[in-house]
């Protein structure tokens, strides 16, 4: 569904700010695959999924959705294919306009847009009805300014606008890092609702280990622009959080050692 | 003072060109200034070469929508920061309305104009008797009630067509992409020729109410346009200070009441003797700032009441909170 074939990204290349971002990246996901990425700072999570998402274009490599090359199709015109939730809960809606307005918005990503008024009685009936799933009681509130909603309603909102036109591929980029505990734990669940009834082929970054362990099929582990762990399956399922830190040690130590080697040699 | 709401309805249509660009796209134009002179300069040009003036000033209004497009193009293909692509077309715009004329003064005095030819027919109609007639009681009867009710009639197509086009799945996309840029590009809507689309409706509309000043006042000149964008934020921010932009429906609304009421307040403003018609300018600016500062002052003042009354209310022990909604809230 989503191919990644050697993906490399370098910025601000042949300055002092020189950084690798990713270094060759490859990935496949199948369809209803629910990939979790983690890593730390910098390891280049949001790099690569600013280069799926076509807001960045990578340096070498391509990106495949569904059979197709949209490695050069501009961000607008790929969207058509993903879904996306952004970690800032403001980013995801357009908070001087009513909830309906927002979810027409999101209806028509898939669709050409037409001088055909937005809000019919029709759509307003199955916005109503699907956003009953969320037990937000926002069915109630289709014209309120997406503004007066707080972060959590805001980001399950982001979360159905992304999800509810079936997109080949769901971008999922730490959407619950900017809500407290409790409003995390909700958009997790919702998350894993929404993706299972679904069947959408998922990749969510995260920084919490116990979230990326518990959704999803497969898990990936990134450092220094670089897949360096890879779990699915019964593997996946058996992955602890110390497990995972063990693992991440043991890679980067032993990498850490034989940098030493070449330099002190 | 009747003068003053006949063109306070031409100016109306400026200033909701203005509020398409300023509020809902987010982007300070000001290529208004040139392409008010543009719409003026087209239809001046147009009448005098002998076309009918409807059709003058509907090409008035396709040279306005040029003139948006390329502001549009600069900024979102040549990457220029919007005030700068403004900046750029009304200068250059300058030059491009006085090669238009000709000159820098075309007078459209002796000739049939929008203006003319709808009073001419209003009056075969004999309404400004009948008017007249109603309100004989307050003694007012004004030359021809004809520009006024045409005028409003033609404000109000323009401010419903907008309403409308702004509910459309277009017009959604267009003002989210003013509201929140970034977001609507991840819904697959093309940014770049929303703005360039906005921009050019929102000229298009200046030029058409600057080609319908020229056949008010009788001429059309190089110079009318400048502080336009000035007038055309005073006539929004008016508005919205005094009848509220909840809605695009209400905001439009707004908008026009705005520009009438900018148009009474200066026409009061040059009564007062000491004050003359080269102080307009100076006029408009304190407009703009008492409308932009004494809201804010306003309610200020409301939430330091609200705070009285409630410590008062603590002190009497009652109940602070009132009714909350009864949805458990995340």
């Amino acid at each position: 569904m989503l191919e990644l074939k050697r993906i490399t990204k370098v910025f601000n290349e042949g300055t002092a700010d020189e950084k690798i971002a990713l270094r060759g990246i490859d990935l496949t996901l199948s369809p209803g695959d629910f990939v979790t990425v983690i890593g730390s700072n910098g390891a280049g999570k949001s790099t690569l999924m600013n280069i799926i998402a076509g807001r960045l274009s990578p340096d070498t490599g391509e990106v495949w959705i569904n059979g197709r090359n949209v490695t050069t199709l501009k961000e607008h015109v790929r969207a058509r294919y993903i879904g996306r939730v952004f970690q800032d809960p403001m980013a995801g809606t357009a908070p001087h306009m009513t909830i309906e307005e927002n979810l027409v918005l999101a209806y028509n990503r898939t669709k050409r847009r037409t001088l055909r008024l937005g809000v019919t009685r029709q759509k307003r009936e199955w916005f109503r009805e699907t956003l009953q799933s969320l037990h937000l009681g926002l069915e109630n509130r289709l014209t309120a300014k997406v503004g007066l909603l707080s972060g959590g309603e805001r980001q399950a909102l982001s979360l159905l606008m992304a999800t509810f036109t079936k997109p080949d591929v769901l971008l999922l980029d730490e959407h619950t890092a900017a809500l407290d505990p409790a409003r995390a734990e909700l958009v997790t669940e919702l998350t894993k609702q929404i993706v299972a009834q679904h069947n959408l082929t998922t990749l969510m970054v995260t920084h919490n280990m116990e979230q990326a362990i518990r959704l999803g099929n497969r898990l990936i582990m990134m450092d220094g622009g670089q897949v360096i762990f890879s779990a699915e399956g019964k593997e996946k399922e058996e992955l602890t959080v110390e497990r995972l830190l063990e693992e991440f040690q043991r890679i980067r130590g032993s990498q850490f050692a034989s940098d030493r080697a070449v330099l002190s040699s | 003072m009747f003068g003053s709401v006949e063109v306070g309805l031409i100016y109306a249509i400026m200033a909701l060109g203005v509020y398409l660009s300023f509020r809902i796209l987010d982007f300070p134009d000001l290529t208004v200034d040139g392409s008010f002179v543009t719409g003026a300069s087209v239809a001046a040009v147009m009448i005098v070469g002998g076309a009918n003036p409807f059709a003058a000033s509907a090409a008035a209004l396709l040279a306005g929508f040029a003139a948006g497009t390329l502001t549009g193009l600069l900024h979102t293909k040549g990457k220029i920061n919007p005030l700068l692509s403004g900046i750029l077309m009304m200068i250059a715009l300058y030059s491009i309305n006085l090669r238009i004329m000709g000159k820098s003064n075309v007078p459209l005095l002796q000739q049939e104009t929008v203006i003319t030819k709808i009073t001419a027919a209003w009056q075969q109609t004999g309404f400004d008797a009948v008017l007249n007639q109603l309100l004989s009681f307050t003694g007012f009867a004004p030359r021809t009630w004809a520009i006024l009710c045409s005028m409003a009639v033609l404000t109000l197509v323009v401010k419903g067509v907008l309403d409308w086009l702004m509910k459309t799945e277009v017009g959604i996309a267009l003002r989210a992409a003013g509201d929140n840029k970034p977001m609507v590009a991840s819904f697959s809507a093309n940014t770049d020729w929303l703005i360039v689309f906005g921009l050019g409706l929102s000229n298009a509309l200046v030029a058409f109410s600057g080609a319908l000043i020229a056949q008010y006042g009788g001429f059309s000149d190089v110079n009318m346009g400048v502080g336009m964008i000035v007038i055309g934020l005073a006539s929004v921010i008016i508005g919205e200070a005094l009848f509220g932009a909840h809605s695009v429906v209400r905001a439009t609304w707004a908008v026009i009441g705005g520009a009438i009421v900018y148009r009474l307040i200066l026409a009061l403003a040059l009564r007062v003797e000491f004050l003359e018609t080269g102080d307009v300018k100076l006029i408009t600016a304190l407009i703009v700032i008492s409308a932009l500062i004494v809201p804010n002052v306003w309610a200020a003042q409301k939430e330091k009441r609200r705070k009285k009354r409630k410590a008062q209310q603590l002190e009497r022990g009652e109940p602070v909170a009132g009714a909350k909604t009864n949805y458990k809230s995340i």
